[in-house]
C-alpha cells in the first residue's frame, strides 16, 4: 500500500518535510504552555508572586503566537502536499490508460475507468490528506509530550506507557474486524451504481415498457443492500470512540489514585499533576488521530487497489521506431491468424489478401463473422497472434502507431464525436487545417451539405456525444474527420448505416472521384454499399471464403449469392 | 438573514426524512445529552478531589470520589458510543430513503428531463448529494449539537466558579467566533471554484475515456494528456486554496485559545492571590474553571470543523430538492385497459383495435424549432405503416410521440378514437412495443432480458418469442444457455444479436401497436432473411410502424409516407409512388441504381 502511495508524494517530499518539522516546533511550543502553567499554579498562587505571574503570562502569550504561526506554516504545507497527491495520481493513471491498447481499455471497460480516475482518486486524496495532517502532527506531539511528563514525573509517565500496547491492540481489532465490512459495503455500493447507471441508458425502453415498479423493485433491494452493509461497517467503525475513551479514563483514574500517594510524600505537586492531566489529554488526542488515519486509510484500500490495476496493466502492443510516413496504401496480410489472448478459439483463421494502393475493398459477412477484427488489425488496433501484415510495403510493427494510425485511418463502428465545435471536431485529424482543406474533407464524406445549413457552420457547438445531430450526420462527419489525416488507407467499418441510401451511394461516387489513391475498405451489410468496389472479400466465421468482383462473385460464390438475393428481390421484382 | 433563510429551507426539507425516524433521532438525542451531561460533570468532580482529598491527603476519601468519576466517565463512554452508533443508523436511515425517493421520482420524469440533463449529472444526485447528506448526519449532526450543549453547559459551570473572570474568557470566544464566521465566507468562495474545477475535470474524464478508442484511433494521446493536465492543474490551485482557507482556521483557533487559557489563568491567579469572591476562588476552583474553559472553546473549533460538512450538506439537499420539485409526466387520463378473457378492452367495454390517427400534429423538442408540421396520418388497425426519410427529418420522433414520450405542440392524435391524452399513460404504452436500432440490455440473463418485455411471460413464452424473433439458435448456443449474464449492456453479444433479443422482448410483450425503428439494420441480411417468417407472425394481426434504410423491407407495407423536413410529403402504397415519381421514387432507384 505504501509503495503505491509513496512515489507520487515524491514531488512534494519537500513539502511533507516542512510540514513535520513546523508541527514539531508546534507542539513544542504548545506543550510548554502547558509546563508553564503548573508553574503558574505552583509558584504564582504558592508564593503569591504577582511579577512572576505577569511575566509568566506574558511568555505564554508570546509562545502561544508561535503556535499559531508554525500551525499555519505546517497546514499551508500539508494541504499542498495532500492536494499534489492527489493531482499526481490522477496523472499518473490518465498517462497509463494513454497508452492503453484497445484490449487494455476493454478489460476495464470505460464506465470502471472513468470512477477509478474521479470517484477512487477523491477517496484515496482525502485519506492520504487527512493521513499527512495528522501524521505531520501526532507523533511528535506524542514524543514530546511524553517526554516532558517523564521530566515532570517519571512515575506518572510510566503509567502512560501503557496507553500505547492497548491503543495498537484495539485498533488492530477494530480494523481487521472492518475491512471485509467496507469491501461489502463498496461492493453494494458498486452494484447500485450500476443499476442507476443501466436505469438512466435504458430509461426509453423503460419507459416504453412501462418497467418503473420493476426498475423500482430492482433499485430498490440494491439500496437495501447499501443500507445493511453500510449501517454495519459504519456502526462497528465507531467503536473506536468508546475504546479509546476507557483507555484515557482508566488512566486518569489511575493517575489521581498515584498522584494521591505521591502529593502525600511531596514527590509531586497539584500543578504538576494538571499539567500531567494534560499531557495525557494530547497524548490521548493524538493518539487517537493516528489510530483514525488507519481507519481512514483503510477504507481506502478497496479505490487504492482499483487505482493501482489501473497503473499496472501492461500495454499489450509494442511500438515501433519507423517514423517514414507510410508510402502508398498496398495492404498484404500474410498467413494472419487472431484471437484474443494467447488461448482459445481463433476469430480469424491463415488470412492471405494482397490489396494494391486506391483499390476499393468492400468487405461483406454475416453478423459474428469478424469482419471489424479483420480491419481492426491493419492499424494495428490489436495484434496479429500469428503471421504479418504490410502496409505501404513494409511490416506495420516496425512504424511507431503514429505514423501508422496516420496512414490508416479507420472509422469505427462506435464513433464519439467530442463536444466543442465541428471544427474542432474535424482537426482531430490534422490540427492545422485551413478552410479549404475542412471543406474537401467535408465535401467527400457529402457532410457539407448539412455543415452549410447550420446556422454557425463550421462553428456550430456539438454538445457531448454530438446529440445535437442525427445519426447520419454524426458518421459523415466522423467519415470526414478520419479524411483530415489524409490517409493512405481508409477504412469505414459499417460506418455509413445510419446514413440513407441516396446520400450513401452519393458518399461512394466521392470516394472514386475525390480519393482515386487511397485505398478504401468499406465493410457494410448492404450489397448495395459494396458492389461498385474492385473487389469484395466474403468472410464467413473468421475465414475468407471468397474474393472478387460483384460479377464474380455472383458466379463463385454461395453466400454472396444468397445475401444478394434476400437483399435485392424486392427492387428486382417490381423493378 | 436571507442567507439564513436560504440554508433552512433544505434542512427543512432534511428534518422530513429525520422525522420519520424520530424515535432513533430521540434515542440519540438523549444519549448526546446524558453524554454532554457527564462531560459537564467530570471537571466538577476534580476541585473536590484536589480541594478536598488530594491536599490533605486523604487517602480513602479519595478512592470513594474516583469510584464516582469513573461512573461518570462510564456513563460518557456509554453514551458516547450509544449516540454515535444510532447516529449511523440515523443517517443510513435517512439516506436510505432519500436514495429511493430520488430514484422513484427519476422514474417519473418525463423524457424532456433527460435530453437535457446528462447521466453524470443525475448519477451524481444518487453518490455525492446523498453522500453529504449521510456524512453531515453521521459526523456533523451529533459534533454540532455536542459542541452547542457543551459549550452552554461549560460556560454555565464558569459563571457559577467566577463570573467576572467568565467576561475576561468570554471576549475570547466572541473573538473566535468572529473568526469562524468570517472564514467561512472566504473560503466558501473558494470552494465553490474548487467544486467547479472539479465538475470541469470529471465531465472531460467522463467525455474524453468513453471515447479513448477514437483518441487510439487519431493518436491524440498527446492532446488528450494536455488538456487532462490544464485541468487537473487549475483543479490543484483551487483546491490546494480551498483546503487551505478551510483548514488554516484551526491553528488561528488554537492560537486565540492558547492566549485565552494564558491570560485567564493569569486574571485568575491574580484572583486567586487577591483573595477574590471572598476566597472562595480558590486553587481548586480556579483548576476546575480552566477545564471548563477549555472545554468550551473546543466545541468553537468543532463548529467550524463541521461548517463545510453542513454547507457541502445544504449544497446537496438543495440539489435534491430541485429535483423532486420537477414536474412528473403529465398522466390525468380516464381511459384505462383491461385485459378480460384474454382480449384486452377499453374500461372494460369496446375491444382494443389499434387505430391510430394524427391529425395536424405539430411538435419540437424546443418551444421555437419545430420538427414535426402539420402531420397528419391514419393507421388502421393491423396495417402496416412505413416511414420513410432522410436522417433526421423526423421519423423517429413520429413514433415517440405516439407512446407520449414528449406532449404534441399542436394538433391531436388518438388511439381507437380516444385522444392520447385522455388515456392512462402506463396502459398507453403497455399496448404498444418498440424495438430501436440501440438495443438497451440490463445486466441479467437473456432470459430476464426478454421477460422484461412482459413479466408475467413463462420461461415457455420467453422460448417461443427467441423462436420467433430467430435468437434462440444463437441463445442456445451461449454458455449458460437462457441463464447467460449479460454484462455492461450485453458486451459480449454483437448488435445483430443484441437487436434479435429485442424482437424477442417485444415479441414476448403481444401488443397491440408495435413500432419497429431500423429495428433490424444490424441484423445481416441473411440472418434478416432467416427470421423473415417470424417476423410476418409478429407483425399479424398488430398496426406496425416501420422505419427503415432498406426500402426492401417496406415494400410490402399498406401504406409509406415519405417524410422529408418534418412534413410528410408523400403517401401511398409502393407502386403508387413509384409511379410519382418523386422522392421515393429517386431513393428507391438510388438503391438499385448501382445494377
Amino acid at each position: 500500500m505504501y509503495k503505491l502511495i509513496l512515489p507520487y508524494l515524491g514531488k512534494y517530499k519537500k513539502d511533507v518535510i516542512l510540514s513535520v518539522i513546523c508541527s514539531t516546533v508546534e507542539s513544542f511550543f504548545d506543550l510548554s504552555v502547558t509546563l508553564l502553567m503548573a508553574y503558574l499554579l505552583d509558584y504564582g498562587i504558592g508564593r503569591s508572586d504577582i511579577a512572576y505571574t505577569l511575566k509568566l503570562g506574558c511568555l505564554m502569550i508570546g509562545l502561544g503566537l508561535l503556535v499559531v504561526g508554525m500551525g499555519i506554516l505546517s497546514v499551508k504545507y500539508s494541504t499542498r502536499a495532500g492536494m499534489g497527491f492527489g493531482a499526481e495520481l490522477r496523472k499518473a493513471q490518465y498517462k497509463a490508460i494513454q497508452g492503453y491498447t484497445f484490449k487494455n481499455i476493454e478489460t476495464f471497460g470505460t464506465g470502471s475507468l472513468i470512477n477509478r480516475l474521479t470517484g477512487d482518486v477523491t477517496a484515496v486524496q482525502s485519506a492520504v490528506c487527512t493521513a499527512i495532517k495528522t501524521l505531520a502532527r501526532a507523533p511528535s506531539m506524542v514524543i514530546i509530550a511524553f517526554i516532558m511528563s517523564f521530566m515532570v514525573n517519571k512515575t506518572v509517565a510510566l503509567l502512560f506507557l501503557t496507553i500505547f500496547p492497548a491503543f495498537v491492540i484495539i485498533y488492530a481489532i477494530i480494523i481487521r474486524n472492518l475491512m471485509p465490512r467496507y469491501k461489502t459495503m463498496q461492493e453494494s455500493i458498486d452494484s447500485m451504481n450500476l443499476i442507476t447507471q443501466e436505469n438512466l441508458t435504458g430509461m426509453g425502453i423503460i419507459k416504453a415498457f412501462v418497467r418503473r415498479d420493476q426498475q423500482k423493485k430492482r433499485f430498490g433491494d440494491a439500496n437495501n443492500k447499501v443500507f445493511r452493509s453500510s449501517d454495519r461497517a459504519y456502526g462497528f467503525g465507531v467503536l473506536n470512540g468508546p475504546f479509546s475513551n476507557l483507555i484515557m479514563y482508566a488512566v486518569i483514574i489511575a493517575m489521581y489514585r498515584i498522584g494521591g500517594d505521591l502529593i502525600i510524600k511531596n514527590y509531586l505537586s497539584v500543578g504538576e499533576l494538571t499539567s500531567l492531566i494534560s499531557y495525557l489529554n494530547s497524548i490521548m488526542t493524538q493518539t487517537l488521530g493516528i489510530g483514525s488515519v488507519f481507519l481512514v486509510l483503510s477504507r481506502s484500500v478497496v479505490s487504492l487497489r482499483r487505482i493501482s490495476e489501473v497503473l499496472a496493466q501492461v500495454p499489450d502492443i509494442e511500438d515501433g521506431s519507423v517514423e517514414q510516413a507510410v508510402e502508398d496504401g498496398t495492404i498484404e496480410f500474410e498467413n494472419v491468424s487472431f484471437r484474443y489472448g494467447s488461448s482459445g478459439k481463433y476469430i480469424l483463421e491463415n488470412i492471405d489478401l494482397d490489396i494494391s494502393s486506391g483499390e476499393t475493398i468492400g468487405i461483406i459477412g454475416g453478423t459474428g463473422s469478424a469482419k471489424s477484427t479483420l480491419v481492426n488489425l491493419i492499424p494495428r488496433l490489436y495484434d496479429v497472434s500469428d503471421g504479418c501484415i504490410k502496409v505501404g510495403g513494409r511490416d506495420i510493427r516496425e512504424y511507431t502507431l503514429k505514423t501508422l494510425r496516420d496512414g490508416v485511418s479507420i472509422v469505427l463502428q462506435q464513433n464519439t464525436l467530442f463536444s466543442g465545435t465541428i471544427r474542432e471536431n474535424l482537426r482531430w485529424g490534422d490540427p492545422t487545417a485551413d478552410e479549404t482543406e475542412l471543406d474537401t474533407a467535408c465535401d467527400a464524406a457529402c457532410a457539407s451539405e448539412f455543415i452549410s445549413r447550420l446556422p454557425e457552420g463550421y462553428d456550430t457547438v456539438l454538445s457531448q456525444g454530438g446529440v445535437n445531430l442525427s445519426g447520419g450526420q454524426r458518421q459523415r462527419l466522423c467519415i470526414a474527420r478520419a479524411l483530415m489525416k489524409k490517409p493512405k488507407v481508409l477504412i469505414l467499418d459499417d460506418s455509413t448505416s445510419a446514413v440513407d441510401m441516396a446520400t450513401d451511394a452519393a458518399i461512394r461516387r466521392s470516394f472514386r472521384e475525390n480519393l482515386p489513391g487511397v485505398t478504401k475498405l468499406i465493410i457494410a451489410q448492404r450489397i448495395a454499399s459494396v458492389m461498385d468496389a474492385d473487389r469484395i472479400i466474403v468472410i464467413d466465421e473468421g475465414r475468407v471464403t471468397a474474393i472478387g468482383s460483384h460479377s464474380e462473385l455472383m458466379e463463385r460464390s454461395d453466400i454472396y449469392r444468397t445475401i444478394y438475393k434476400t437483399q435485392q428481390e424486392g427492387a428486382l421484382i417490381d423493378g | 438573514m436571507a442567507k439564513f433563510r436560504k440554508m433552512l429551507k433544505p434542512m427543512g426539507f432534511l428534518m422530513g426524512y429525520v422525522s420519520k425516524y424520530r424515535l432513533i433521532l430521540a434515542a440519540a438525542i438523549f444519549f448526546v445529552l446524558t453524554g454532554a451531561a457527564a462531560s459537564v460533570t467530570a471537571p466538577y468532580l476534580i476541585k473536590p478531589i484536589v480541594n478536598d482529598y488530594l491536599l490533605p491527603g486523604d487517602i480513602p476519601g479519595l478512592v470513594s470520589m474516583l469510584v464516582l468519576l469513573a461512573v461518570v466517565y462510564a456513563v460518557i463512554t456509554v453514551s458516547g458510543y450509544c449516540s454515535a452508533r444510532l447516529l449511523v443508523r440515523l443517517a443510513q436511515r435517512v439516506t436510505h430513503a432519500l436514495r429511493q425517493d430520488v430514484f422513484n421520482k427519476v422514474q417519473s420524469l418525463p423524457m424532456s428531463y433527460f435530453d437535457k440533463h446528462t447521466h453524470g449529472e443525475i448519477m451524481s444526485l444518487y453518490t455525492n448529494d446523498a453522500d453529504t447528506v449521510s456524512t453531515f448526519i453521521s459526523n456533523s449532526l451529533s459534533a454540532m449539537i455536542t459542541a452547542v450543549l457543551t459549550f452552554i453547559g461549560c460556560v454555565t459551570m464558569m459563571l457559577i466558579l467566577n463570573p467576572v473572570l467568565t467576561l475576561v474568557s468570554g471576549a475570547f470566544f466572541a473573538v473566535m467566533a468572529i473568526v469562524v464566521t468570517k472564514s467561512g465566507g472566504i473560503s466558501r468562495k473558494s470552494f465553490v471554484a474548487q467544486q467547479q474545477d472539479m465538475a470541469s475535470l470529471n465531465g472531460y474524464i467522463e467525455e474524453m475515456t468513453s471515447g479513448q478508442k477514437v483518441i487510439k484511433v487519431f493518436s491524440h494521446e498527446k492532446q488528450a494528456m494536455e488538456g487532462f493536465e490544464e485541468r487537473n492543474n487549475a483543479l490543484l490551485t483551487s483546491s490546494a486554496k480551498a483546503q487551505l482557507y478551510g483548514a488554516i482556521i484551526n491553528p488561528f483557533l488554537g492560537g486565540i485559545a492558547a492566549t485565552n487559557t494564558s491570560v485567564s489563568s493569569c486574571v485568575g491567579v491574580l484572583m486567586v492571590i487577591a483573595g477574590f469572591m471572598g476566597g472562595r476562588f480558590d486553587i481548586g476552583s480556579l483548576i476546575s474553571y480552566i477545564r471548563y474553559m477549555q472545554d468550551a472553546g473546543r466545541p468553537v473549533a468543532q463548529f467550524s470543523g463541521q461548517i463545510n460538512f453542513f454547507l457541502a450538506a445544504t449544497a446537496g439537499l438543495e440539489r435534491l430538492m430541485k429535483l423532486m420539485e420537477q414536474p412528473a409526466e403529465i398522466d390525468d387520463g380516464q381511459w384505462d385497459i383491461s385485459e378480460e378473457n384474454g382480449a384486452k378492452a377499453w374500461n372494460g367495454g369496446t375491444p382494443v383495435a389499434g387505430d391510430i390517427r394524427f391529425e395536424n400534429v405539430d411538435f419540437g423538442y424546443v418551444e421555437d424549432q419545430r420538427i414535426l408540421k402539420g402531420i397528419s396520418l391514419h393507421a388502421q388497425p393491423g396495417k402496416k405503416i412505413a416511414l420513410v426519410g432522410s436522417t433526421g427529418a423526423g421519423k423517429t420522433t413520429i413514433t415517440n410521440l405516439i407512446n407520449r414520450f414528449y406532449e404534441i405542440n399542436g394538433g391531436s392524435i388518438t388511439f381507437d378514437g380516444i385522444d392520447l391524452r385522455d388515456i392512462k399513460k402506463d396502459d398507453l404504452r403497455q399496448s404498444l412495443s418498440m424495438v430501436l436500432q440501440d438495443t438497451h440490455l440490463f445486466t441479467d440473463t437473456v432470459r430476464e432480458n426478454i421477460r422484461f418485455g412482459r413479466l408475467d411471460a413463462s420461461d415457455e413464452d420467453v422460448e417461443n418469442a427467441a423462436k420467433l424473433a430467430g435468437a434462440h439458435f444463437f441463445i442456445s448456443h451461449l454458455p449458460q444457455g437462457y441463464d447467460t449474464v449479460l454484462f455492461s449492456d450485453g458486451a459480449n453479444l454483437s448488435q445483430g444479436q443484441r437487436q434479435l433479443i429485442a424482437i424477442a422482448r417485444a415479441a414476448v410483450a403481444d401488443p397491440a401497436i408495435l413500432v419497429l425503428d431500423e429495428a433490424t439494420s444490424s441484423i445481416d441480411t441473411r440472418t434478416e432473411k432467416l427470421i423473415e417468417e417470424g417476423m410476418d407472425r409478429l407483425m399479424e394481426g398488430r398496426t406496425v410502424f416501420i422505419i427503415a434504410h432498406r426500402l426492401s423491407t417496406v415494400r410490402n407495407c399498406d401504406c409509406i409516407l415519405v417524410i422529408e423536413g418534418g412534413e410528410i410529403i408523400e403517401r401511398g402504397n409502393h407502386d403508387q409512388l413509384l409511379a410519382l415519381g418523386g422522392r421515393y421514387h429517386a431513393l428507391y432507384t438510388g438503391a438499385v441504381e448501382l445494377d
